[in-house]
């Protein structure tokens, strides 16, 4: 039996508006090259200067992180050819870098884990290459942006582990408002080392280092492929060659890319250009304490101050804006329980199907409320609600308003719905047989029929009771006395 | 008396009393350049800046000038003209200065003869069989020889103050941090420094006070005011507490180098008898880790190199080979190409001490004794106001003379170099002749940010001798 052993690189791209060492605004698909100037095309001459915020944006979530920020540290370079990086050498932090030793709290199956972080160092991006027919170019807009790396110990045993690590990493730093986590558009990136060894030993085994990723799902569909492939080396009686590997996303499989022996030598020494810098202790704090409540923190107050199931909190919490909007709802309306439901199911779904955020959508926590009052009031049925959210995001019109001109205000008249119920009992004799024989479902499905017969405005409740006691009183006369 | 023989505050005195005209300055020096320059070919370009007419400047052709050709005497920099100003061309600019020509140097500043130029060696205007020391040699030419009022060079290991002795002007290596050098195509970034090179102290205390100040831009530059420098001028140096290196003097252990060249020593013992005579205290220091500055020296300095000198690879700027079947295969082409000998000799070094299983043993090792050096001069400079000593080993060696021995070329930069490794500031400026009648200059060294004292000591000593009056015979 073999044990998996994952380590994680993430690179966190840093919410900053200009680069890491220069004033170039940083701007997701900008012209090629119109977001550039000597220091960060890394002209002749060009020096290269820290933006302060940066260093706040890493400090922030390297405490978020739990690591102890380092009160000397400083920048290193990094050397290697390739065009996309204009100095050819990255300045990184090597052997001091911002933070060390943290930990993130993961949940596997109810089951609460610690993985530590080993560290947490920043350094520039390169640019992009584009490749042609029979040239290459190269667009340096994102060549000098900031990215914070965190690399963790190797301390994830499944790939369902790391995609939970990732997840909760992910939750953190979108709390901490330091990154934009789209891994499409290169904003969070991961790479991999995984190795096996035979249970119950300690060294660790040689590893692949997997890169290409461009999903959570893609990592940890790499990272089972990656387990299945060595699984079969180590039981042919082979070695697992210590490798680069890409993960190709059509044929579900890693390809090596190079090998230890190819392994490039990055000749690190200490960047020149930026003297190291001094953290204080009250730097440190001021920033400790400025931190936001993070994802852990807000799920345990959701469940004991709204009372919800720690799944609608994990739901919740899974991004920020969902759970501050939940947060304005329930200050508005104190039926907690139904605002989670509305927000984790129809919101939710309508979300993901106008692949937007709830921050893009502009709805105000009143309209929902106002929404959800409705249906309390056993004003609009559930169905019809659902059918107003839709048409309040597509109109930005209220849910009255929306009530009234498509004419959905449940009817609870029992002169009206008496006439249904009629209508349907004629109509389904088998149906109210069934159900008089003892099939219970029998009357979900007379229930349904009026509701769909009533465009979704009956009254749910109303109509199930009086189906009951309408079809018990035709029944009745026979079966007087047999409860 | 012609108008290229004036010092700058000479010539500022008869701007402010409209005897003479800028223009008038120019065409003086334009004629002077005419006549000279094909024996000593200190420039490798000569265009004026366009729209200003104020006092003329000559820049070494490493530090960018936007939209004129800035080269470092390198073929892989053919035709490149940056975009943007230096942080000092943009104040001299701002100050009304005129940038008319751009002068030769070793290429990338490697070198201590201005032979490693990939357009042709400059020429010692006092006897043009003899190198001008490098790298700078360009711009010392051109002022010894009355080409240029006054230059800008840069210093890594000796680059100002070894051409400046070797053609008997004054050259200032500031203070790491006193000058900005954004703009300035760097060498060894955590050495390299812009400096004036003038006639004489007076100029040099003027145009160092153009330059320095923070940038921005550069955040190795340090953030403290810049001193009226002429304050210092025209003070005495009684009681001034002057620290000889005896290591300076003596025979140097390593049997590669001879020492101090005799004729250079009997030189700088009447240099310092002069300053005893002119009240100085002086007495004999040590500097211990001196023997080990060259070999540290060039560890940290080729390391630097090797990764500054890594993005000169065809992609973006610069000749880029043609045909190459691969990436590879262009960049080692257009390298190959580009670069000259000594260039590759540093790229590979530095690479080499950067290098997976070296870093300790040459890299590391080099910045611990970097330190010790740098202890060597805080230690002294507790007891001492300054240190006085050659500038360099010997007077200007003969074209060709060390081209092919890369360690006696090296060699010749051994006094300066400590003093970039500790960060501090020095001024050369010329004390006498060796007996074939070449310059020899005299190295004042002192603590970090007291460039004024190099002034008050320099400039009581100038005016106490006449070295600085004398011009090469051309």
């Amino acid at each position: 039996m073999y044990e998996t052993v994952i380590g994680l690189e993430v690179h966190a791209q840093l919410k900053t508006k200009t680069k890491a060492f220069c004033g170039c605004l940083i701007e997701f698909a900008a012209p090629a090259n119109s977001r550039s100037c000597p220091v960060c095309l890394g002209f002749p001459g060009s020096l290269p200067v820290l933006n302060e915020k940066v260093l706040g944006l890493g400090m922030r979530t390297a405490l978020a992180l739990n690591c102890t920020v380092q009160k000397f540290t400083k920048f290193d370079r990094k050397n290697y050819f390739y065009p996309d990086l204009p100095k050819n050498y990255q300045i990184s932090q090597y052997d001091l870098p911002l933070a060390l030793g943290g930990f993130l709290e993961i949940e596997v199956q109810q089951v609460k884990k610690r993985i530590a972080i080993r560290r947490v160092h920043l350094e520039e991006d390169a640019g992009k290459l584009i490749h042609e027919e029979d040239a290459s170019l190269v667009d340096y807009n994102r060549a000098g942006v900031p990215l914070l790396e965190i690399v963790s110990e190797p301390e994830i045993y499944s790939p369902l582990e790391a995609y939970e690590y990732l997840t909760a990493l992910k939750a953190i730093l979108r709390y901490l408002e330091v990154c934009d986590c789209d891994m499409e558009k290169g904003s969070l990136r991961c790479d991999a080392n995984i190795s096996l060894r035979k249970q119950g030993t300690k060294t660790l085994g040689t590893k692949a280092e997997l890169k290409n990723m461009n999903s959570f799902k893609a990592v940890r569909d790499a990272l089972s492929y990656e387990i299945k492939r060595q699984k079969e080396v180590l039981e042919a009686g082979d070695a697992v060659l210590q490798q680069t590997r890409l993960w190709d996303a059509l044929t579900f499989k890693t390809y090596p890319m190079r090998s230890k022996e190819e392994a490039m030598d990055y000749r690190y020494f200490p960047e020149p250009d930026l003297p190291p810098f001094v953290l204080s202790g009250k730097e440190i704090t001021t920033i400790q304490e400025g931190l936001p409540e993070l994802p852990s923190a807000l799920k345990q107050r959701l469940i004991s101050q709204y009372e919800l199931s720690s799944y609608d909190a994990a739901v919740l919490t899974n991004e920020k804006a969902l759970a501050n909007f939940f947060e304005a709802c329930a200050g508005l309306y104190p039926k907690a329980k139904a605002i989670c439901n509305w927000i984790i199911g129809p919101l939710n779904y309508e979300l993901n199907s106008r692949n937007t955020s709830i921050a893009a959508l502009n709805l105000q926590p009143e309209s929902l409320v106002s929404l959800i009052k409705l249906i309390e009031g056993q004003r609009v049925s559930n169905l019809a609600a659902k059918d107003i959210l839709t048409q309040m995001l597509n109109t930005g019109k209220s849910a009255d308003e929306l009530m009234k001109e498509n004419d959905l205000a449940q009817v609870s008249d029992t002169q009206v719905l008496d006439e249904l119920i009629g209508k349907i009992i004629a109509d389904n004799p088998k149906s109210v047989g069934s159900y008089n024989s003892g099939k219970a479902n029998a009357l979900m499905f007379l229930v349904g029929q009026a509701m769909r017969l009533s465009k979704g405005k009956a009254n749910p409740k109303l109509v199930q009771e009086m189906l009951k006691k309408k079809i018990e009183h035709i029944f009745g006369s026979f079966k007087e006395g047999n409860p | 008396m012609k108008l290229w023989e004036l010092t700058a505050h000479e010539l500022l005195k008869k701007l402010a009393h409209q005897e003479i005209s800028q223009e008038e300055i120019l065409s003086s020096l334009s004629k002077r350049i005419e006549e000279v320059e094909p024996k000593i070919k200190a420039f490798v370009r000569i265009e004026k800046s366009k729209g200003f007419n104020g006092l003329p400047i000559a820049i070494k052709d490493n530090i960018c000038i936007q939209g004129q050709p800035t080269t470092c005497a390198s073929r892989i920099l053919e035709d490149f003209k940056p975009p943007y100003d230096a942080t000092v061309i943009r104040k001299l600019k701002d100050a009304g200065f005129t940038i008319y020509g751009t002068t030769n140097m070793d290429e990338f500043a490697f070198g201590s003869s201005c032979e490693n130029s990939c357009y042709y060696p400059t020429r010692n205007p006092w006897n043009p069989e003899y190198v001008p020391g490098g790298s700078s040699g360009g711009s010392a030419a051109s002022v010894a020889s009355g080409e240029a009022i006054w230059a800008l060079g840069s210093d890594t290991g000796g680059s100002i103050r070894q051409p400046a002795s070797f053609c008997g002007i004054t050259g200032l290596k500031p203070t790491y941090g006193r000058v900005s050098r954004y703009g300035l195509i760097a060498f060894a970034s955590s050495l390299d420094q812009i400096g004036p090179f003038a006639r004489d102290v007076e100029d040099c205390c003027l145009l160092l006070k153009v330059i320095a100040g923070h940038d921005q831009y550069d955040s190795t530059s340090a953030n403290l005011p810049v001193p009226d420098y002429r304050q210092s001028l025209g003070k005495d140096i009684k009681g001034i507490r002057i620290g000889i290196p005896k290591e300076y003097f003596s025979l140097v252990k390593d049997s590669r180098f001879e020492g101090i060249d005799k004729e250079v020593k009997i030189v700088m013992e009447e240099a310092i008898a002069q300053l005893k005579r002119l009240g100085a205290n002086v007495q004999e220091v040590s500097l211990p880790h001196t023997e080990y500055a060259v070999s540290v020296y060039y560890i940290l300095a080729t390391a630097e190199a090797s990764s500054n000198l890594a993005r000169f690879d065809g992609v973006q700027y610069g000749p880029r080979a043609r045909g190459a079947a691969n990436l590879i295969e262009m960049y080692k082409r257009t390298r190959q190409a580009g670069f000259g000998h000594e260039a590759k000799r540093r790229i590979m070094l530095g690479t080499y001490v950067l290098s997976h299983g070296y870093y300790e043993a040459y890299y590391l090792r080099a910045l611990k004794v970097r330190t010790l050096i740098a202890n060597d001069f805080a230690g002294i400079f507790k007891d001492f106001d300054c240190i006085v000593g050659p500038t360099s080993p010997t007077a200007a060696f003969r074209l060709g003379e060390k081209i092919q021995d890369p360690l006696a070329m090296y060699l010749s930069d051994i006094y300066t170099i400590s003093v970039n490794l500790a960060g501090i500031p020095a001024i050369s400026i010329p004390c006498g002749f060796n007996k074939a009648g070449l310059p020899v200059g005299l190295q004042i060294i002192t603590k970090s940010f007291d460039e004024e004292m190099l002034f008050r000591v320099a400039h009581c000593y100038e005016q106490a001798t006449l070295w600085h009056k004398m011009r090469p015979p051309i």
